[in-house]
């Protein structure tokens, strides 16, 4: 199964904290999740004021600046990853150095089901 | 005839979770197991009083269940070809796989559902629901009567817990070893509260509910056979030293009788004899936590031939090294009420004052009625009424609450 695991943390926890990872850590992580064949994908992102948000409503685009959402905890970056099960994915997850001062998400991914029952989806890009 | 229908129902009780386990190991499915398991009970039903009951009924009820959910699976794939692939995939595995049916692959299999309907991926209420329903074989009607909520919010209950465990990908997986303790804990605390559920259920005007505590004992009992670790044993024993004092916990009107007062002939010696044993099992692997702990204060209690007689010097060593284990605002107050009994009301009572100084038992209303007794004891009538009130304020529970009142009652006359 795939999981993406949703990296969140307080901007300021996630690099002013004594147990704050630093970026060579968080690589050599990467690398070893890579080495275990479970990566598919991860990137850590860029601070949350460099967010924008685009809404299409009756077919025109809306940009405003900023995350959709206000939370206390923001998107610092993700894990896209192919585990067994969930406790595969769980273990990958509570090894990423910015679980310490924040906290992951761990979401499997779902297949679109599209009604030609010839091109039975694999895609999963939401 | 009727004597082949009395075994079936017999094997029913006693081995149907296991044949279950096994059946959703096998078919990797709770729904589809669930269902087989009916089909294999009805057709055991059929053909058992015909052809005689087979030398391993636990292995036939298997094999039929799994046949008979692939044959289902093959059926429905008529109209839902991603089944076919499934039905296809799982005949591979009965033809070429020998049904584990020995004891211990049964075990493993009674183990894997406890851990799966109690993973901490599942909300709390969803794992006590899917214990109850598929560990003990509750029925959801008989599990929503205990808890007091309609069957429909527990079957939806229930129904959220398997959609995630399919969803998400919920192993059907005992634990890695890394990971036992912490895993047996989150299990230790379903059945705990289980059991509480249904002791202070057992007051008064709840006496219908089903006896939950009786169930928590029995899924101690077998995670205890299962799963031989200290914590377990503690709880168990825990739980057989706290039903031990059942009868002498209330009066026939449902009226609450504290620990000091209860007539101690009531207590039954049997549950307390294998409690005691198991408490000590448990504090001699020196692995030991809260739960033996706990069981060991109430073994103490259990000892004492009266309430004066009780050895408050053991229990409040119990308490110190239960501080240092699991620190919690409700373990200090037990210890404070047990130096009172040791050493006089007043050196009780400044350590419930310190406590409550620091804002965090404020709300609890034991904290009230201890602090209440302490100052009844040394003659402060006032104090005593204002603590009493304060309980009186806070509490929920209906003989709780008229034992607080008669205590008022009692310093108005007294």
């Amino acid at each position: 199964m795939k999981y993406l695991c949703l990296v969140y943390s307080r901007e300021t926890a996630l690099h002013d904290l004594p147990d704050s990872p630093h970026d060579s850590e968080c690589l050599a992580y990467a690398e070893s999740v890579q080495a275990s064949g479970r990566m598919l994908a991860a990137e850590a992102l860029q601070p949350v004021e460099s967010a924008t948000t685009v809404r299409v409503r009756n077919g025109k685009a809306a940009v405003t600046d900023g995350p959709f959402a206000e939370t206390k905890e923001q998107l610092a970056g993700f894990y896209l990853i192919e585990a067994h099960d969930l406790n595969e994915a769980l273990n990958v997850a509570a090894g990423i150095p910015a679980a310490r001062v924040g906290s992951v998400e761990v979401r499997p991914t779902r297949e679109l089901v599209t009604d030609s029952p010839a091109s039975h989806a694999k895609a999963t890009s939401a | 005839m009727t004597d082949t229908r009395d075994i079936v129902e017999t094997i029913y009780r006693e081995h149907s979770r296991q044949v279950l386990a096994t059946l959703i190991r096998l078919l990797r499915d709770f729904e589809l197991a669930e269902e087989a398991l009916h089909d294999a009970f009805a057709a055991a039903m059929s053909q058992w009083p015909r052809d005689g009951i087979p030398h391993n009924p636990r292995a036939w009820l298997i094999s039929a269940g799994r046949f008979r959910a692939i044959d289902n699976l093959r059926r429905r794939a008529r109209f839902d070809a991603s089944l076919a692939e499934i039905a296809y995939q799982l005949e591979i595995e009965h033809t070429t796989t020998t049904t584990p049916i020995d004891d211990a692959g049964v075990a493993d299999d009674s183990l894997r559902l406890i851990f799966t309907c109690c993973h901490p991926a599942l909300p709390l209420d969803g794992q006590v629901a899917m214990t109850l329903r598929e560990v003990c074989g509750l029925t959801t009607e008989e599990v929503a009567r205990a808890f007091l909520i309609s069957p429909s919010t527990l079957a939806q209950r229930i129904v959220r817990a398997k959609a995630k465990i399919r969803d998400a990908g919920i192993p059907y997986q005992l634990p890695e070893p890394s990971a036992l303790t912490e895993r047996l804990d989150g299990v230790l605390r379903v059945i705990y509260l289980v059991f509480n559920e249904g002791y202070s259920a057992s007051f008064g005007e709840t006496l219908t509910r089903a006896d939950l505590s009786g169930e928590a004992i029995r899924l101690g009992r077998l995670l205890h056979e299962l799963s031989p670790e200290p914590e377990v044993a503690g709880l168990l024993a825990l739980m057989l030293l706290q039903e031990s004092r059942r009868d002498a916990r209330t009066t026939p009107e449902g009226e609450l009788i504290l620990l000091h007062e209860q007539d101690r002939t009531l207590w039954d010696r049997a549950l307390i004899d294998e409690g005691i044993s198991l408490v000590e099992r448990a504090l001699s692997s020196r692995r030991f936590g809260p739960y033996a702990l706990q069981a060991a204060i109430a073994a103490v209690h259990a000892e004492a031939p009266s309430a004066e007689a009780t050895d408050w010097e053991q229990i409040i060593g119990l308490y110190d090294v239960l501080m240092r284990i699991t620190p919690s605002p409700v373990v200090a107050l037990n210890r404070a009420v047990a130096i009172a009994m040791r050493d006089g009301p007043t050196a009780g009572l400044s350590l419930i004052d310190a406590l409550m100084a620091r804002g965090e038992l404020r709300d609890y209303h034991l904290a009230h009625a201890a602090r209440a007794d302490l100052c009844r004891r040394r003659g402060d009538v006032e104090q005593a009424r204002q603590g009493y009130w304060q309980a009186l304020s806070l509490v929920q529970q209906g003989p709780e609450r008229r034992f607080l009142e008669r205590r008022l009652a009692e310093l108005e006359n007294g």
